[in-house]
């Protein structure tokens, strides 16, 4: 019996040693690959946001027009002492000392902390003027919390594209937010209204062609009205001013230049 | 046995899901759109070679008190290898299956072909069994894949077939063939028709 103890867990523990080595050489030996796969993939989010990513687009070139900036979601103003390039928005969320707990009443996304600082990119024409401005939202749908990218016009009112990056929402249902199609109808659209309250958010159904809320509007996903209260609420969170509200604020009036 | 009939036999006469009635389970997960049955079956039917392979060869030196642990350990331990290269060299089909690729270590195919059949057969047996079984395993997820959707999104491999209604085209999308159950309906039938064609599959009645 002993020398059965013995060999058990001497089994064990050579099983556990070979494995533990193949498995963290492989990770270790493909994780430049896996990071520049993640940059890349970043990049190329951030462009098709943007509605500047086709076939054949160099990738690192387009992105190279981009400017990145922190906001402090608080105040508005950029941030300068932190590396824009490195920051993740989406880990921040998750980090105590770079996230803020949202007070329930204005937790209108499900999403119960938010980074403290808003990443946002901004291309500039040849002339240096901002001609659109990205932004990172995030909210609760059905299954998943879905990340996405909004990009918006030198007004900071026309919607130049839309769309997310990361979604496990049901496939055929709520996963037809990344249906190109539907992605295509919110070019166009106003964010904010003649009050400046933000009014733009998905229709029960189609969405009305005419009339006064036809700029605010896009179809509705049929099969998946939790997915699509969430994405009309990322959008009225976002760009209140627990969002970026402050920081557009302040770029209007010219407080703040990039 | 004869590597032939390893690696055949698994596909219609033996199926690990249609009579053996295991991996079920991610067969109603995955089979939505087949470019990621593709991607899927070629990491399962990898790793099950793997695992058979690896148990069978040490499969004299396993102590039986801790044999499923041990399986477990070598399973969990491709699949995570399997993750590492789809991350690497696969990245949009990574993005798009993570939580599934992860779940291969939970199907049942793999645990069931180490435990019956590679702790009793040598190495080079045990690799063509898990071929085989890997094969068997997606052959009915290609055909419930196929049938997702084309039915649910009217399209195969991402190339459209039917043009969908919302689209502008005819065909109305079928909502139950992009949700799990369908493929239960879908595995049915399969069952059926192999068990029809060949009466030896059905289980005796009590």
């Amino acid at each position: 019996m002993g020398s059965n103890v013995g060999k058990t867990l001497f089994v064990a523990f050579a099983l556990c040693l070979v494995c533990s080595v193949l498995v963290s050489s492989t990770a270790v030996s493909l994780k430049d690959k896996q990071a520049q796969n993640a940059v890349l993939d970043m990049k190329k989010n951030v462009l098709s946001a943007a509605g500047l990513l086709n076939a054949d687009t160099d990738v690192n070139e387009v992105f190279s027009k981009f400017t990145t900036v922190l906001v402090n979601l608080e105040t508005g103003e950029i941030v300068d002492d932190m590396d824009a390039q490195t920051y993740n928005q989406r880990e921040a969320q998750k980090k105590p000392n770079l996230s803020v707990a949202i007070p329930a009443d204005a937790d209108l996304a499900g999403l119960s902390r938010r980074a403290k600082f808003g990443k946002v990119f901004v291309y500039k024409d040849e002339a240096g003027q901002p001609q659109i401005y990205i932004f990172h939202i995030t909210s609760k749908g059905l299954w998943s919390t879905m990340y996405g990218f909004m990009a918006l016009g030198a007004d900071l009112n026309t919607v130049k594209g839309f769309g997310y990056y990361a979604q496990g929402e049901t496939p055929g249902l709520g996963g037809e937010v990344d249906n190109p199609k539907w992605k295509g109808q919110w070019v166009g659209k106003s964010v904010f209204n003649e009050d400046e309250v933000v009014a733009l958010k998905l229709a029960k159904g189609t969405a009305p062609t005419e009339g006064k809320v036809a700029e605010y509007r896009v179809d509705g996903l049929s099969g998946a009205t939790i997915t699509a209260n969430g994405v009309s609420s990322s959008i009225k969170y976002w760009f209140s001013d627990h969002g970026y509200g402050k920081f557009i604020d302040m770029v209007e009036s010219g407080e703040v230049t990039i | 046995m004869k590597i032939k009939e390893l690696v055949f036999d698994p596909i219609l006469k033996n199926n690990p899901i249609a009579l053996q009635i295991l991996g079920v389970c991610s067969a109603l997960a995955v089979t939505v759109q087949l470019k990621n049955v593709v991607v899927m079956c070629a990491a399962v039917t990898l790793v099950i070679a793997l695992a058979n392979m690896s148990v069978s060869i040490i499969r004299n030196h396993i102590p039986g008190s801790i044999r499923i642990i041990v399986q477990m350990t070598i399973i969990a331990s491709l699949v995570i290898i399997a993750e590492q290269f789809l991350k690497a060299f696969l990245f949009d089909q990574w993005k798009t299956m993570a939580v599934y690729v992860g779940l291969i270590i939970t199907n049942c195919i793999v645990m069931g072909r180490t435990e019956a059949f590679a702790l009793k057969n040598g190495p080079v047996a045990s690799f063509f069994d898990g071929i085989g079984n890997g094969l068997g395993y997606s052959f009915i997820l290609l055909f419930v894949g196929f049938f997702r959707e084309l039915f649910g999104s009217g399209k195969v491999f991402g190339y459209t077939v039917f043009e969908l209604s919302k689209d502008g085209g005819w065909y109305e999308a079928n909502g139950l063939a992009l949700l799990p159950p369908s493929a239960f309906f879908l595995i049915g039938l399969i069952i059926w028709i192999l068990r029809t064609k060949d009466p030896s599959q059905v289980e005796p009645q009590a």
